[in-house]
């Protein structure tokens, strides 16, 4: 918990921030609303901070994303019949697409900035193909309640949030978490010491599959079919994770810090757009973020071994 | 301990990074002033902020007039009709067939684009005498479309069909193929006149301000309007924005924000609900393109608001919402049977018959008294009801509609 507190603070202190701009912003529906919006960024988040600690990369969410809502849209065609059987479709597909990125990143041994890049534009350009960039079908309202609509005051994404988080945060305690952030800190070691290595990174590829999943259903809940939805998420979801303190390459940062990591650059998102500045301008933000946080991380490493040295 | 101070510095310096980033750039938009046109009210506290620099107060004028014109040609043929013709002499063009037509096409990455180019592939394939039709998709690229142009000047076209990426960039491409082949643009234009004929409906200041004056009538003296829009810089959108800003400086309606949602339905419907939480109530949504009005109209009823009067566009998912959720709305469009046009206009070039010059294509604008005729059931959400292909071959089904 402690590793995870300064990212606490710039999100308590972006939030305070949002408050005094928007007062209304505290109070319990508003607030709702803003984690509900935060929820598919937070579960991606969630997601792809198990690869990332595994030591891994995986870009290809964004396009993931995008294709479940297609898919779903085309599928589905406003049948609430269909919804069930489509929603357990979309979940095997997202696992499926992981399973894909982690045998070729584990036993083909193609780096996996590589193979998700490659997931990426397969995925993209299948979809547009498939579509002809104008989807077709629409979702059923049965399928579109789980993103747009509550339980009482407290909305089904939300709910949805608090189980994922409540998972990523057991499976990370449990003894999976403990291999994969050894795995992540150094491969070699953990495969003397038993780890089976090329499994626990599969397995990590295919959680952050079946998060994109989940931010897929939740996203096409939220805001009906689009051919966009999923555009630039998988940066998005990176940033966040880096936000958090979670070390690109693998070995350090907790799940809990990822998941504010998100929350915190989707405040920082409201609190630009509060201010009436350009969506534009989001991903420039995005990129010094990640700068600085690695830039942060490698001024920070030498020192914090020097004075543990003596 | 020493690790987890430093953390916390680390933290800090993150946070002040991007705290005064929000703050410094947090100016509101310059109040509009100089570049604001003769006919605004003068008023210098307007929230639509400064006109846009795209803004041309000729063409702005030119349009205004046009939407008042009758067009000529068959009401039943919208896209051979025509306002303000200055006819041109073709008969230095004039050959006999079959024909061979080239098309440079912009891109097919929109679902504006998709149904414009399966009506203009409909239309060529009505006309026997077509017997060859060469496209290259410059996939958004301007240096694609450059190379394209030059490698179609190679192929033996009778006519070259021209979509420009973009305006300037394109003009110098399109004035080295004129002297070789007759060029037809349409759509976005280029800076030279040495196309035979200019083919585009009315005008993007024509769409911003019929649905600008449409929320004038409908939202009450004093009501809060939320303005939507994709994106700044690109000349057809900042033309449809610049019109209504116009429209609203001279009302007293207030302009309680302008924001861009790049197009994406999650985004504009977080805007929109923001909006709402903040305001409490807005009572009317401009738009700048239509792709992404139902999300907007969705904010409202997952608020429990009743939705206000708003415009979208020609697209199925809001005619249908429209419909279905019997809204106060309007949909002034840009009509994708201007597809069709270019066609048509290459076969009277090659013919030797008169065509217009500019080639000002009507603007039709969906009302609730027309909205039954162009409610398409069937159809994909994203088809654009515009598109003049209804007796075209192979609709609905090359079009995505079920029949």
């Amino acid at each position: 918990m402690r590793r995870a507190l300064p990212i606490f603070v710039v999100l308590a202190g972006l939030l305070v921030a949002i408050a005094i701009a928007n007062p209304y912003f505290l109070e319990p529906p508003a607030f709702l609303a803003f984690v509900k919006r935060a929820a598919p960024l937070v579960i991606l988040a969630a997601g792809q901070y198990f690869v990332i600690v595994s030591g891994e990369f995986d870009l290809s969410v964004g396009s993931l994303v995008t294709a479940e809502v297609v898919i779903a849209a085309r599928l589905i065609d406003g049948s609430a019949a269909a919804t069930w059987p489509v929603l357990g479709l979309l979940i095997v597909v997202g696992a499926l697409i992981g399973l894909v990125n982690g045998i070729v990143t584990t036993l083909l041994r193609v780096p996996s900035f590589i193979t998700t890049l490659g997931t990426l534009l397969i995925l993209s350009g299948a979809v547009f193909l498939w579509t002809g960039g104008a989807p077709r079908g629409a979702l059923s309202p049965q399928f579109r309640e789980l993103g747009r609509g509550s339980l009482g005051p407290v909305p089904w994404s939300v709910l949805i949030l608090v189980a994922v988080a409540a998972a990523a945060i057991y499976a990370m305690r449990a003894g999976f978490g403990h291999t994969l952030v050894a795995t992540g800190d150094n491969d070699r070691a953990a495969a003397l010491s038993g780890v089976r290595v090329a499994r626990v990174r599969t397995a990590a590829f295919m959680i952050s599959g079946l998060s994109a999943a989940v931010a897929a259903i939740l996203l096409g809940g939220f805001a009906g079919v689009s051919a966009q939805v999923g555009q630039g998420l998988e940066f998005q979801a990176i940033t966040a994770v880096v936000l958090g303190g979670v070390a690109l390459g693998g070995g350090r940062g907790s799940v809990v810090a990822a998941m504010a990591g998100a929350f915190t650059l989707e405040a920082l998102f409201t609190l630009l757009n509060l201010y009436g500045i350009s969506g534009a301008l989001e991903p420039a933000v995005q990129g010094v973020i990640i700068i600085a946080a690695v830039a942060l991380g490698a001024v920070n490493l030498p020192r914090s071994r020097a004075a543990a040295a003596p | 301990m020493g690790s987890y101070s430093r953390r916390i510095i680390a933290a800090a310096a993150l946070a002040v990074l991007t705290l005064p980033a929000a703050a410094c750039t947090s100016d509101k938009p310059a109040p509009a002033a100089s570049a604001a046109p003769a006919g605004s009210a003068g008023s210098d506290e307007k929230a639509t902020g400064a006109q846009s620099k795209f803004f041309t107060q000729a063409d702005y004028d030119a349009q205004m007039a046009m939407r008042r014109a009758q067009p000529t040609g068959s009401p039943d043929k919208p896209w051979e009709q025509s306002i303000d013709a200055q006819l041109v002499d073709t008969a230095a063009y004039q050959k006999p067939g079959p024909y061979h037509l080239c098309f440079s096409n912009a891109a097919v990455n929109n679902p504006w684009r998709q149904v414009g180019w399966k009506t203009m592939q409909a239309e060529v394939g009505l006309h026997k005498e077509i017997v060859r039709f060469t496209a290259l998709d410059a996939e958004g690229k301007d240096d694609k479309q450059i190379s394209d142009i030059a490698e179609l000047q190679g192929k033996g076209c009778d006519v070259l069909i021209v979509s420009p990426n973009t305006t300037a960039t394109l003009t110098p491409a399109v004035s080295g193929a004129c002297p070789k082949v007759p060029v037809i643009v349409f759509d976005r234009g280029v800076q030279t006149d040495c196309p035979v004929t200019f083919i585009k409906p009315i005008g993007g200041y024509a769409f911003g301000a019929e649905a600008a004056e449409f929320l004038i009538d409908k939202v009450p003296s004093g009501g809060k309007i939320l303005a939507l829009r994709i994106l700044p810089g690109v000349d057809v959108l900042e033309t449809r924005w610049s019109a209504a800003k116009v429209a609203f400086d001279n009302s007293d309606r207030e302009i309680v924000g302008v924001e861009f949602t790049d197009g994406d339905a999650a985004k504009t419907k977080s805007i929109v609900s923001d909006y709402i939480q903040r305001y409490g109530r807005i009572d009317g949504v401009w738009m700048d393109a239509g792709a992404t009005a139902v999300a907007a109209v969705e904010a409202f009823e997952d608020a429990g608001q009743p939705v206000p009067p708003i415009n979208g566009e020609d697209q199925q998912d809001f005619l249908q919402k429209w419909h279905d959720a019997k809204l106060t709305a309007i949909a002034p469009t840009y009509p994708t049977y201007q597809w069709r046009t270019p066609v048509i206009a290459a076969l009277k070039i090659l013919k030797g018959e008169q065509v217009p010059k500019v080639w000002n294509l009507p603007q039709p604008t969906i009302t609730h008294a027309n909205l039954a005729t162009y409610l398409k059931p069937g159809m994909p959400p994203l088809h654009y009801a515009l598109c003049g292909c209804e007796d075209l071959p192979g609709y609905p089904e090359k079009w995505g509609g079920t029949p």
